[in-house]
């Protein structure tokens, strides 16, 4: 590459004249690797599915902020979009895809229904009222009723920027 | 093919029961239903078992069938009441196998149970629940009915 | 015969298009027997119905079989207006038939889509299909406001008039979407793969169909010429001109083929219909909240099969019971016997072409 060209990333590396080396933080280097490269889980369980599918296609295509890559296996992912509603039977095959995920993992919670029961929190005998009621946590919500594809790839783009803006982890023997 | 014409002729084969012929169907006897139900699906040509359903009628449940016959284009509704201290009918799923899983639906969401049913178990709800959700008495934590607007009263 | 072992097709699967449980008891690839779990997505809207207006009850309707909401939407203002006597504006129907057929071309390329990438297209014709997809969907978010759960049509009438350039815009797709269909039959219809896959697979033959009380497609493809738009008319359905497509043999290239040829026919009702559209103010008027009595059935024609809404209504301003006959639940019912004998792989090609969604299966 030349000296003078922007390179992706230009805000987390140096470069040294000559341009074949360039420094940067691993810690930096591995929050935009994780960041660009979410993998979600096929977790459709009811409309969002289909508006998930929509966000997948070629018309609005999540495949250029790196999610493109669908899953069938929680061993092989790191993004789980929970897009539907939940209902109590459901609830124990989500806990155990959730634990089975490796670290580290994120959720987003797409749609009213898996946000808080949505259009199903009065009157109904077996909808979870919410993701968060099953213990899992989640990282972002993205409302809709169903959410727009575009809202989907803003949320995900917010996923993005708090992957890159977490702390970093300090280990015991580095506090005072 | 009308309502009438069909309650003439389930009155002539079957003179003894006691069919009534309201506006929205006919209603015979719980214990007549089977015999009734192979008459109309062998003589009449009521192929197609279409819904089977229940209404919960406060002091006794309304068992609702929707038959079809497809050479007369006639829906036919056959309703059959049951009294709540013996929720027992017999089953129609070896006449027409689409009242198989129907009649599980029913036993779940209502407790009717349909003797020789060939595999009565629920079927939308976890197994190990003990309650019939569509029944108007119906009552479990964490249910959170409406709130009834000021204006509307029901 | 060796021992026999359990497969968990479980609720979280690419294949199961939903959630839906199989338990399969196969014997090396072969599947001996098939036991159907549902209830996973069961939301209690026949309970929720008991306490919503009936107006009020018009989006739930639209969250039952997803792909094909205004259909759900019309057969529930059917039956509502067959209760209490309701009658609707000419243009009024005129536009229901129109959005209903629409939303028919989108659920059938969906089915097509999803069918195909079952069988192992990954991705092109799934894409060929939101692609075309996309366009109906922006015409309805311009009419309506979303693009899956419209809640468009309403007891009485629709609740917008359609917007200008509506008319030259479905010319214009309807133009652009027989040029595709052309595309989609010489990529899947007789593509060797596609036939070595789907052909005598999964056959259903006319007597188990009516016996289960199959409807839709799936009957069609068994040879039945059934049809409750041509048969029993609803609406204004008997001023179109169209055929039913037929099937032979009753497997899965069948019905495939029965749902893209359906999509032509669609076309065609919508191209009748723009062209004779009368004037008028398609906007429901009745009162919000309403009471009445009696009882009232009425089932249309979706892309899946027959809805029909059974409707008891005691006076009050919420119907007493409100039971929802879904064509996928009944379709489903069929699946154990027809899988029965075949690979695995055959088994996922068979529940990709009887085109079930789950949330009417479970409501």
């Amino acid at each position: 590459m030349a000296i003078n060209e922007t390179i992706p990333g230009s805000h987390i590396i140096e470069t040294f004249p000559g341009g074949e080396i360039v420094l940067a933080k691993s810690e930096e280097v591995m929050k935009w690797a994780k960041g660009s490269s979410l993998w979600p889980l096929t977790f459709g369980l009811s409309c969002c599915a289909i508006e998930m599918m929509a966000t997948g296609a070629s018309h609005f295509d999540i495949d250029r902020l790196g999610s493109g890559v669908f899953r069938g296996s929680p061993r092989q992912c790191d993004l789980m979009i929970i897009a539907g509603t939940v209902c109590v039977k459901m609830g124990d095959c989500l806990k155990k895809l959730y634990e089975q995920m490796p670290e580290p993992k994120y959720v987003i919670a797409m749609g009213n229904c898996a946000i808080g029961g949505g259009l199903f929190y009065y009157d109904s005998y077996s909808v979870v009222k919410g993701v968060e009621k099953l213990g899992v946590p989640v990282d972002l919500y993205v409302s809709g009723c169903p959410p727009r594809p575009e809202d989907l790839l803003h949320g995900i783009m917010k996923l993005q920027e708090k992957i890159k803006n977490a702390k970093q982890r300090v280990l015991p023997k580095d506090k005072e | 093919m009308q309502n009438s014409e069909c309650f003439q002729k389930i009155k002539n084969k079957f003179p003894d029961i006691s069919i009534e012929e309201q506006p929205n169907g006919l209603v015979i006897p719980k214990a007549s239903l089977l015999e009734v139900a192979v008459f109309l699906k062998n003589e009449i040509s009521f192929e197609n078992c279409h819904c089977v359903t229940a209404v919960d009628r406060k002091d006794k449940m309304e068992l609702v069938y929707l038959l079809y016959s497809t050479p007369n284009h006639f829906m036919l509704t056959l309703k059959t009441f049951v009294a709540l201290d013996d929720l027992t009918v017999e089953t129609v799923s070896g006449l027409w196998r689409s009242a198989d899983w129907l009649e599980r639906e029913t036993f779940d969401l209502f407790g009717i149970k349909f003797l020789n049913h060939p595999d009565l178990r629920r079927i939308m709800n976890p197994d190990n629940w003990t309650d019939f959700p569509l029944r108007k008495d119906f009552k479990m934590e964490g249910f959170i009915p409406r709130p009834q607007s000021p204006g509307l009263k029901g | 015969m060796g021992e026999l072992m359990t497969i968990n097709m479980g609720p979280q699967h690419p294949s199961t298009h939903g959630v839906l449980y199989l338990e399969l008891k196969v014997d090396g690839e072969i599947v001996v027997d098939c036991k159907p779990h549902l209830g996973y997505l069961h939301r209690g809207i026949e309970k929720i119905a008991e306490n919503r207006t009936y107006t009020q009850f018009i989006p739930y309707t639209d969250r039952l079989d997803y792909l094909a909401s205004m259909n759900n939407n019309l057969c529930y203002c059917m039956a509502v207006e067959k209760l209490l006597n309701i009658a609707v504006p000419d243009r009024a129907q005129y536009l229901r038939v129109i959005v209903a057929e629409l939303n028919r071309v989108i659920s059938h390329l969906v089915a097509i889509g999803t069918f195909a990438q079952d069988l192992g297209a990954y991705a092109t014709p799934l894409f060929y299909a939101f692609r075309d997809r996309e366009k109906i969907v922006e015409l309805f978010d311009s009419i309506c406001g979303n693009r899956l759960t419209y809640n468009y049509v309403r007891i009485g009438g629709v609740s917008a008039d359609i917007p200008a350039g509506t008319e030259q815009y479905i010319k214009d797709f309807i133009a652009y979407e027989r040029k595709q269909l052309i595309d989609y039959n010489e990529l899947l219809t007789y593509n060797v793969i596609f036939l070595a896959r789907s052909k005598k697979i999964g056959i259903l033959s006319k007597e188990v169909a009516l016996n289960y009380s199959i409807t839709g497609p799936m009957l069609r493809a068994s040879g039945v010429k059934w049809d409750v738009r041509k048969d029993e008319p609803y609406g204004v359905y008997n001023k179109f001109d169209f055929d039913i497509p037929v099937g032979l043999n009753g497997d899965s290239w069948d019905r495939f083929k029965v749902k893209l040829e359906e999509i032509e026919q669609s076309l065609r009702i919508v191209e009748q219909a723009i062209g004779s559209i009368p004037e008028g103010n398609p906007v429901s008027k009745v009162n919000r909240v309403f009471r009445g009595t009696g009882e009232a059935y009425v089932r249309t024609e979706n892309p899946r099969g027959e809805l029909g809404f059974y409707l008891v209504a005691e006076g009050g301003v919420n119907p007493y019971r409100c039971k929802i006959r879904s064509p996928s639940f009944s379709n489903l019912g069929v699946l154990p016997e027809l899988i029965r004998g075949l690979n695995i792989s055959d088994a996922v090609c068979v529940l990709g072409s009887l085109d079930i969604v789950m949330g009417e299966i479970d409501r």
